[in-house]
């Protein structure tokens, strides 16, 4: 039993039918408690109001717009070392996820921007890296859809993948080192000193965890779908030649 | 490899190579500036580092796509790939015939154009200096994004959007270089970070770039 088994499309089809309505449900459940508990059961903070529940979105969607990334980054790799036809186009399918987290988080950090800061834009180090990844992920979809052979489309694009890491990375300080920045720092963190209260902790873990969970699923959709499309375009091709 | 340099060098250099094509859009850029931002010398003169080296840029993505699209029309790139010189090479000195044609004029007119736009006096050598560290850069990048691209018919658009976030981080060092310069403050650490982001490019991208154009030409 090895995790390469799923590379073949159909035990990935198999599991993925069977794992699918268990991780759709629970994605469900999680983003309905994370966010009824986050919106209605915690208290307004003092100087911010109920605008602080954004948070409960904000920072799910900004924790998944990078992994979508990074699991893309891991998928190319797969592609470019064992091409595995699966994991392209997972890479494929977690691209538009990737993208609407990152407009999910840019624009839930606008809304909340405008009262907190009074502006809904500020070329602050986190905001820029932001709409840098946002570049990055249009890029990559649109390369993907301007080339028609699926395997070049695949080569083509897990080679952006990997140099667009690296500069999306070296883009990161480039602008930290340009602009010192507006945005408070990690909102969540492991060293000791606690920055926020646990009644906001909890709901935040079970919204991120939904959030997580909603990208497994959609994913996993999705994959499944452009397996569905790849086969079928086979059958096409051999009815043509049939 | 001098001799696929040479060759790249004389079509860009005769007519219909465009290798005026990228000076003029500089130029162009940095005489409507004044207009749209008006004739105060102040303004200006702040503004004069971002402009010159954000008309740098642009005018360097614009003879982009002629890198490896005529090459791939006439069918000399499918030579090049089973030519006997590595592909890398190949790519280098592609990247090699771009800067010369396009980022060394640039570096060359960006301290006369800075003239028109009252750049302050110690401006102009750390102008010149950061241009001629980072144009390089933009055109390796630039130059693997043509890779990426060189199959597509009508691959200009896509070409500029894959390689506007990767000019990024070279933008930002260059152009804080050469405003520190300007300012009189120390440009010695964007300098080093350009240099190091040229280096690296010119290191790295050269392998990504033939593995695309093999990629594209299976």
């Amino acid at each position: 039993m090895s995790i390469w088994e799923y590379a073949n499309p159909k035990k990935f089809m198999q599991t993925s039918a069977w794992v699918l309505p268990w991780v759709t449900g629970l994605a469900f459940v999680t983003l309905v408690l994370g966010l009824t508990w986050g919106f209605f059961f915690t208290g307004d903070d003092y100087r911010q109001g109920s605008t602080v529940k954004i948070i409960f979105i904000h920072v799910p969607a900004a924790l998944m717009a990078i992994n979508a990334w990074l699991m893309m980054l891991v998928c190319s790799l797969i592609w470019l070392i064992r091409r595995h036809h699966v994991s392209a186009l997972a890479a494929k399918a977690a691209a538009p996820v990737g993208v609407t987290m990152t407009l999910i988080a840019l624009f839930t950090g606008a809304i909340w921007g405008q009262p907190m800061w009074g502006t809904w834009w500020a070329w602050d180090p986190r905001l820029t890296s932001f709409l840098i990844l946002f570049l990055f992920y249009l890029g990559y979809i649109a390369l993907w859809e301007a080339i028609e052979d699926p395997d070049t489309a695949a080569d083509l694009t897990s080679v952006l993948c990997l140099v667009g890491s690296v500069f999306a990375l070296l883009s990161r300080y480039a602008v930290n080192f340009w602009n010192q920045g507006l945005h408070q720092g990690a909102s969540l963190s492991l060293a000791p000193g606690e920055r926020m209260a646990m009644t906001f902790k909890l709901p935040l873990y079970v919204a991120m965890t939904g959030f997580v969970l909603l990208f497994v699923a959609l994913v996993l959709i999705r994959t499944r779908t452009e397996i569905r499309a790849r086969r079928l375009r086979a059958l096409e091709a051999r009815g043509r030649m049939g | 490899m001098i001799a696929l340099l040479l060759r790249d060098l004389r079509l860009a250099t005769r007519a219909g190579g465009g290798f005026g094509l990228s000076l003029a859009f500089f130029l162009i850029v940095t005489v409507l500036v004044p207009f749209g931002v008006g004739p105060e010398g102040g303004t200006l003169a702040r503004i004069a580092p971002g402009i010159l080296w954000v008309g740098a840029l642009l005018a360097s993505l614009l003879s982009l796509d002629r890198i490896f699209a005529l090459d791939h029309e006439d069918g000399s790139l499918d030579i090049l790939v089973t030519a006997p010189i590595p592909l890398e090479g190949a790519v280098l000195v592609k990247a090699a015939a771009h800067w010369l044609v396009t980022g060394l004029p640039l570096t060359l007119a960006a301290p006369v154009l800075a003239v028109l736009l009252h750049l302050p006096g110690p401006g102009f050598f750390w102008m010149t200096v950061s241009l001629a560290l980072g144009t390089p850069a933009l055109s390796v990048i630039g130059t693997f994004g043509a890779a990426l691209t060189v199959g597509l018919k009508r691959g200009g658009l896509l070409l500029s959007l894959l390689v506007l976030p990767l000019y990024i981080p070279t933008l930002i060092f260059g152009a804080d270089c050469a405003r520190r310069g300007a300012e009189g403050l120390t440009a010695g650490t964007p300098l080093l970070m350009l240099a190091g982001i040229t280096l690296g490019a010119l290191a790295i991208l050269p392998f990504a770039a033939a593995a695309a154009i093999r990629a594209n030409l299976r």
